[in-house]
């Protein structure tokens, strides 16, 4: 082992291939390790600093796991009540059209109660980046049954599993909104593994840069996983949203802007 | 330019809002106030002065984008009627903790439930008294006359963002519908991106170098901090009673007996008093302008003078209760009431006088 080799030695510019980024606060997550929420988190917070608006962006945090977002991304935030952050969005956008604005939203929040929300603000086109954290289950309240529980699926409010004649079916909000002409580009992604990270990354910036062509709303789903809601580990969770929920949340693109 | 127009009331809020300067209006249909959001469109204040005027999906959206835009410092406000003031409660009691200022009209009409389009004051505790969930108080001013309805709205905005507090205007069907002449405020502009920086710097505008993040937010698990937040939000309460208590004598001085009433009540009332006069009996009017901050020390002062006291009010007996608590027992305090759209004949009125105050002692 050389002597000369030290910290300071390898911590170099020349040397740097990766770097958190300067948007995310300096503070541990409070998510669960091996949550998709964080990485979203950060590959959201790049977009914005790749992009230099972080002086022009405001977002909507949900109520969710997410609901303590603003706590880590270092821009200007609002907290909106369960469901309604398309609404809160919306005026954000029309009252500032020159922002950049998004929501961060679990299944809950987007598709159970603020469906009408949701569905309005995509129909009318709001210039603002919708992004869907669809993990099937409510996290943050402890794993109840979601709108878009798989049939079969354990919660704690389907403790034998989502029986689709007496609960309904999962309903597939990403398909849905692709069908409304208000929607620019819709996207369905995952972060779980690092390919996926890039292209759910590269979706995000897209998202965001469709805001300048002021063309619509762009809604990025990304299927994601709740180990500790699923009583899973971080590393089971991920080959279980695999088998199960890719197959019925196909990933890829759902609307593409015709250029 | 000062104006006189012949409008109905719920004209008057739609032109008032656009003359004090708003940025935004986001409102739902429903009678008897859907002629606030059919002016606006017709008007097209978005040519103009560039006021966004958005019908939303549900009162809930509606009040959702309010809390939106208030959050970005913006001058914004939402109408609707009793129904749809129930659906918006949750955002009230959100905009409430996170402080944001608005306004928030409500043109009353019968209920419970579906009830009728006529007129009413039944939504006087939910106004009042919370109608939302957890502690807080909006500050609520009840017009009585179309005049009122204009300029409370520009009140309204000055309260709203001298406290960082909702502001409400209580009104009802009668003042929604009827048509008064109006002298109109001169128009104001709309605040510029400097001067909201300078006036709300709280706001969510984007987050630049030179300060740190703007949060808007009602969250706050700790319990303790929670707590403290509260405390807060109680000094805030304490002094907009303090400062902001409005109401109107009328011929007061050497009345022996007294209504209190508000709103079209105090209208009505108004008459009887020139009717009972007429007939030699010596009556006042107290009507309460703020119902929060409620005129409590004026009522305390008039109990000593007068040998007793009519509520009159559109419901079963709600402000009846804030009259009794500030007289504490030294007079007599009747109600009398009319609801489910009902409205009450000044001779009506003065006959509960005679019957339930000045014979009934
Ligand atoms: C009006 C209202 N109803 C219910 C709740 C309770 N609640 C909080 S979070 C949540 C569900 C969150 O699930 P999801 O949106 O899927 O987000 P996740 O936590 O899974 O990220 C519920 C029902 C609430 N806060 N407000
Ligand atoms: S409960 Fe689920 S969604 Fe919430 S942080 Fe934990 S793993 Fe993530």
């Amino acid at each position: 082992m050389s002597e000369n080799i030290t910290k300071e030695s390898i911590i170099k510019e020349e040397n740097c291939v990766y770097k958190r980024t300067n948007l995310l606060v300096d503070k541990a997550l409070s998510y669960c390790p091996g949550c998709g929420h964080g990485t979203a988190h950060r590959l959201l917070m790049e977009v914005l600093e790749e992009m230099n608006i972080q002086s022009e962006t405001i977002g909507i945090a949900p109520v969710g796991c997410a609901v303590l977002a603003y706590e880590f991304l270092d821009i200007d935030m609002q907290q909106a009540a369960h469901g309604r952050a398309p609404a809160v969005a919306t005026a954000v956008k029309r009252l500032m059209p020159e922002k950049f604005v998004f929501t961060y939203q679990g299944d809950g929040d987007l598709a159970a109660i603020g469906t009408a929300e949701t569905i309005h603000a995509c129909n009318r086109g709001e210039n603002i980046t919708i992004i869907f954290i669809n993990n099937g289950i409510y996290g943050m309240t402890g794993g109840q049954m979601a709108p878009t529980t798989l049939p079969g699926m354990k919660s704690s409010t389907s403790p034998y599993g989502r029986e689709v004649e007496t609960m309904g079916n999962p309903l597939k909000m990403t398909e849905l909104v692709a069908q409304l002409p208000g929607t620019y580009y819709v996207t369905r992604q995952s972060v779980h593994t690092p390919g996926n990270v890039r292209k759910a990354k590269k979706a995000l910036r897209k998202a965001m840069e469709n805001q300048k062509l002021n063309k619509g709303l762009s809604f990025v789903e990304i299927v994601s996983n709740c180990n500790s809601g699923w009583k899973m580990t971080p590393v089971q969770s991920n080959k279980w949203m695999e088998e199960n929920m890719f197959p019925f949340y196909p990933l890829g693109d759902i609307k593409v802007p015709v250029e | 330019m000062k104006e006189l127009r012949l409008m109905k009331g719920n004209e008057a809020i739609a032109e008032a809002a656009i003359r004090c300067g708003a940025d935004g209006y986001f409102g739902y249909p429903i009678t008897p106030q859907s002629e606030v959001l059919e002016y606006l469109m017709a008007e097209r204040p978005y040519e103009k002065t560039g006021m966004v005027v958005l019908q939303a999906e549900s009162e809930v959206a509606a009040i959702n984008m309010v809390y939106g835009g208030a959050a970005c410092g913006k001058k914004v406000l939402t109408s609707s009627s009793s129904p749809g003031i129930s659906l918006k409660q949750e955002g009230i009691s959100y905009i409430a903790g996170a402080e944001l200022p608005c306004v928030i009209v409500n043109v009353v009409r019968g209920g419970p439930g579906l009830g009728t389009i006529q007129p009413s004051q039944s939504d006087y505790f939910q106004a009042v008294k919370g109608g939302g969930h957890g502690d807080y108080r909006l500050i609520v001013l009840a017009p009585a006359s179309v005049q009122e309805m204009a300029d409370f709205v520009k009140l309204g905005f000055d309260l709203a963002f001298k406290y960082r507090n909702p502001a409400m205007i209580l009104t009802d069907g009668v003042i929604g519908q009827m048509m008064e002449k109006v002298e109109l405020f001169e128009s104001q502009p709309r605040l510029t991106k400097e001067e909201i920086l300078k006036q709300t710097p709280w706001a969510t505008v984007g987050k630049t170098p030179d300060r740190e993040r703007n949060i808007v937010t009602s969250l706050i698990l700790d319990s303790a901090i929670q707590e403290q937040h509260v405390n807060k939000l109680r000094d805030k309460y304490i002094e907009i009673e303090k400062n902001e208590v409005r109401y109107e004598k009328i011929q007061c001085d050497d009345a022996e007996y007294l209504f209190v009433a508000f709103g079209s009540s105090a209208r009505i009332c108004q008459k009887a008093v020139d009717m009972g006069r007429a007939k030699g009996i010596k009556v006042g009017l107290l009507r309460p302008i703020t119902l929060f901050p409620f005129p409590k020390q004026v009522l305390f002062e008039l109990a000593d003078q007068v040998k007793g006291i009519l509520d009159v009010e559109m419901n079963l007996g709600q402000m009846v209760e804030d009259v009794r608590l500030a007289v504490n027992g030294k007079v007599k305090v009747e109600h009398y009431g009319r609801y489910g759209g009902m409205i009450p004949s000044p001779d009506e009125v003065l006959l509960a006088l005679e019957n339930q105050i000045i014979g009934g002692k």
